[in-house]
């Protein structure tokens, strides 16, 4: 079965955590056009923490669980639980897996999306990251579904999440911060949209990578 | 950016240290280092208040901390709400055996944190309720409660459940103290400027010279709607006809009413504001039975002004009246 090994997966966190450092400027200038401008500083405090926990040895769900850790307990906000949520639940269905197949990874992607659901209640059209999410969720068992090759899978999920991100453009914010602001949100990105597509683009480029 | 700071990113660390040697007969550090408690916390079979906010609402959410009103304080970035695991600690900190009541402002990452952190507190059997403050009448529309996030009428909710739990009420009875609080309790702002997070180092939001934005939020959420500058009469007649017909406040009400800065208003102006708040109650046979005017609940540098109002029955103006002694209010 193709794929990858889960020990060989670690560089995947260290690619997400060069990403969001690299973006943390783009990602507070979105987030202050319609939110208060700290989602970069947040986002790459986190992030730039989790690189200093990574250890030597540590395979792809050890480093996704403690990314996900430290979001959880010490980043705080929204993306705190929301993030620290989504690698965790990653973390967690793949812990034990040597080989990281496209069923191992469409799970880790269905667990993640349905523990930021539970927790955040957005809904497609809302104007949050979970516009990404879904359809790149959903994407993703699609090409499943049609027996696509792992990389495969992951280029159509890619896809449905680089859309999902530019559809929040033209969405209005029905929840979170900027759902205060009504018809005024409309025409900026969405910042947490944007930081959550950067992530998933990062995740199976090094995927594509590994394969 | 003419501020008194060090490295940007540091500014909340740098705060609370200052704050500790300032206050130390009010408050205490704690192991959590985002976490502050007062030197009253944790008392034997008394109910523990906690609540916990993003840093810039100075005195909010720490300089409530102290006798009578809050035990421990879980303190976030700017702006940012605290961590699940501050709130957690917090929990640990203010519980004395009797349960905790987490006070706090409906806002999407705080409700978050409180919720996992209530999880991780009921696995070490600390019982937590919670009282989510929504007095903010701009943010939503009144069907919409759920909606509305909490801003100034926080620091009421506290004086009452502090009060309520001084008294030696159960959880229960500081909780229902506390939603009474926040139920009989509706603000709005006024914004002038916009403010800056010094880590971000520009404003995130633009307030026209001449302009202010009436229903500002205390982020920096820009306002639901933009007006010209309007004189301080005018502005107490905006705030009145948005606050008091939406509770609504009736003849014959007696009212606490907050008065707060934004953090770069003089206080000389909020006494102007309040002058004519209060004609306004008054013509409408509204009594003001007490009024607190200063900075109590700020946003950063921004200008402008905040107008809180709680109705009042027996119970809460005893629970008004309890003293208490904190850095951001003392009622003796």
């Amino acid at each position: 079965m193709s794929g990858f090994l889960n020990k060989d997966g670690r560089v995947i966190v260290e690619k997400l955590i060069a990403t969001i450092q690299a973006n943390k400027e783009y990602l507070s200038d979105i987030d202050g056009l319609i939110g208060d401008g700290d989602h970069g500083i947040n986002m790459n405090k986190g992030f730039t923490m989790c690189q200093e926990r990574l250890e030597d040895g540590m395979n792809m769900s050890e480093a996704l669980k403690t990314l996900g850790r430290v979001l959880m307990m010490e980043i705080g906000g929204s993306m705190g639980p929301l993030y620290g949520t989504l690698f965790s639940k990653m973390a967690r269905a793949s812990k034990g897996e040597e080989v990281i197949t496209r069923e191992v990874y469409g799970r880790m992607l269905s667990d993640a999306v349905a523990g930021i659901s539970e927790l955040g209640n957005a809904k497609v059209g809302d104007k949050t990251l979970m516009d990404v999410l879904i359809p790149a969720d959903e994407a993703y068992k699609k090409a499943l579904a049609a027996d696509k090759d792992f990389a495969g899978c992951l280029e159509d999920m890619k896809k449905a999440s680089d859309e999902g991100w530019r559809s929040t453009k033209d969405l209005v914010a029905k929840i979170g911060r900027a759902s205060r602001l009504g018809e005024r949100s409309r025409g900026v990105l969405d910042a947490g949209a944007t930081s959550c597509n950067l992530i998933l683009q990062t995740m199976a480029d090094a995927m594509i990578e590994l394969i | 950016m003419q501020r008194i700071i060090n490295i940007p990113d540091m500014v909340v660390e740098d705060m609370l240290k200052g704050f500790v040697k300032a206050h130390s007969d009010l408050v205490k550090p704690t192991k959590n280092p985002r976490v502050l408690k007062s030197k009253w916390a944790g008392e034997k079979g008394r109910v523990g208040v906690v609540t916990g906010g993003g840093s810039g609402h100075k005195p909010a959410f720490i300089g409530y901390c102290g006798k009578n009103m809050c035990d421990a304080i879980a303190v976030g970035e700017i702006f940012s709400s605290p961590t699940a695991k501050a709130f957690y600690d917090a929990f640990r900190e203010a519980d004395g055996g009797a349960g905790v009541a987490c006070l706090y402002g409906n806002y999407a990452g705080d409700n978050m944190n409180v919720r996992m952190a209530i999880e991780l507190a009921e696995e070490d059997d600390i019982v937590v309720k919670k009282v989510v403050a929504n007095d903010d009448v701009a943010s939503a529309p009144k069907t919409e409660p759920e909606k509305r996030r909490g801003v100034a009428g926080e620091v009421l909710m506290w004086k009452i459940g502090g009060a309520k739990a001084a008294k030696g009420g159960t959880l229960d009875e500081v909780i229902a103290a506390a939603q009474k609080a926040i139920d009989n309790t509706r603000s709005v702002g006024i914004g002038l400027t916009p403010c800056t997070i010094p880590a971000v180092g520009h404003p995130n939001f633009e307030i026209k010279p001449g302009t202010m934005e009436v229903g500002i939020g205390h982020h920096g959420e820009p306002g639901v709607e933009v007006s010209e500058l309007k004189t301080a009469d005018e502005m107490a007649k905006t705030m009145v006809d948005i606050v008091v017909p939406d509770m609504p406040f009736v003849e014959g009400d007696e009212l606490a009413v907050i008065i707060s800065g934004l953090g770069a208003t003089p206080v000389m102006e909020l006494y102007i504001l309040y002058n004519r708040i209060e004609e306004l109650l008054s013509e409408k046979g509204i009594k003001v039975y007490k009024a607190f005017v200063g900075n109590y609940f700020t946003s950063l540098e921004m200008m402008g002004a905040t107008f809180t109002a709680m109705k009042l029955d027996d119970e809460l103006k005893e629970l008004l009246d309890t003293p208490c002694e904190t850095m951001g209010l003392t009622v003796t």
